[in-house]
């Protein structure tokens, strides 16, 4: 928990890729922690540094960006420019005093269903653990 | 354009010790486009210092907002006019000449900078800046087929190269730059201008601009 004993996390999901995962996540019953919210982008690459940081100013105790596979973006650089953006994030949440793990990038494709409740669940343990 | 550099957060939040509500302010103008000062910086530095003060348990209001071009009184007046009223002190994201107007302008406040202003330069690549001019008030570029010599020689030589060039045209203090009188001698090559690099030059008179600078320019 960061801030007022919340322990939300946002998942922004690529809406060819992840969004597409944590649809079908849903499709197949794969049950994952109930306390994420998906909030589906065009790209990865629409996610900024800011609105990783809004997000834990708003209470979110971590931020998963998930986007396609490296080399299968349908925007071509979407997913490398989201990675460098969360990397970005993670020394600007450093420098505040919050772990910089609180926030991840992930690449996976739209059929790994069970990679993202995986992900999800990761973040949840990461987060309990500290 | 002035390219500037954001100070660590530490020291940010040092200077902003023992204030509750406070004003961050960009520019929209030289740190905008050196992705020091602009509207997204500002949303950054902000965000981070609730982050920080909401961490710490402190009470933070953080306002923020974006001049044109912090060094216009004018523009700084009509975007800032009614809130800076509502403040203990301005943080200025601008570089020191937007910092100083804000001080004049708000002159009952503190006005602290966000900013270290580093130099006057353009950018080699995406997120990189390099130095081009030392504001020396005697410009020398006509000689040197317009290469500075002043800031782009580590030693500044108005006569160079100095003997300690490496192959491959790099500096002997830094390999990992241009030799700027190795530049200057291909670029007066490619113009047919080598003679000039036969002429000495005395030392250039670098009190041209008697601080603080002040140019009166006629209008058009």
């Amino acid at each position: 928990m960061i801030m007022g004993g919340n322990n939300k996390i946002i998942a922004f999901c690529c809406a060819e890729s992840a969004y597409r995962a944590a649809d079908r996540a849903g499709r197949l019953r794969i049950h994952y922690p109930d306390n994420v919210r998906v909030i589906r982008v065009p790209c990865a690459g629409r996610v900024s540094v800011l609105h990783i940081l809004k997000a834990f100013e708003k209470g979110a105790a971590g931020v998963l960006v998930m986007g396609c596979q490296e080399g299968a973006c349908r925007h071509l650089t979407g997913n490398i420019r989201a990675k460098e953006r969360v990397k970005y994030a993670e020394d600007l949440l450093k420098e505040v005093g919050i772990n910089g793990q609180r926030v991840k990038m992930v690449n996976f494709g739209p059929d790994m269903a069970q990679r993202f409740a995986r992900e999800i669940e990761e973040m949840v343990e990461k987060i309990k653990e500290e | 354009m002035i390219i500037a550099e954001r100070k660590p957060l530490e020291e940010i939040r040092n200077m902003l010790a023992g204030y509750k509500k406070i004003l961050v302010v960009g520019c929209g103008t030289c740190v905008t486009i050196c992705w020091a000062g602009g509207e997204k910086e500002v949303g950054i530095l902000s965000s981070q210092l609730r982050l920080a003060s909401s961490k710490d348990g402190n009470e933070l209001s953080v306002m923020e907002a974006v001049v044109e071009r912090q060094c216009e009184k004018e523009m700084v007046l009509e975007e800032l006019g009614d809130k800076a009223p509502g403040v203990e002190a301005i943080l200025s994201l601008g570089c020191g000449a937007g910092v100083q107007m804000m001080a004049e302008l708000f002159e009952e406040k503190p006005v602290l900078p966000a900013l270290n202003t580093t130099f006057i330069g353009m950018p080699e690549k995406e997120g990189l800046w390099v130095e081009m001019c030392g504001a020396c008030g005697d410009c020398f570029l006509d000689r040197t087929g317009g290469i500075c010599p002043v800031v782009r020689c580590a030693k500044g030589l108005l006569n160079g190269p100095c003997g300690g060039t490496r192959k491959g045209g790099k500096c002997e203090i830094d390999p990992d730059k241009d030799c700027a009188w190795v530049l200057i001698y291909h670029r007066l090559e490619k113009q047919g201008r080598l003679n000039l690099m036969r002429k000495y030059y005395e030392p250039k008179n670098y009190r041209a601009v008697k601080r603080p600078g002040k140019v009166q320019a006629m209008q058009a």
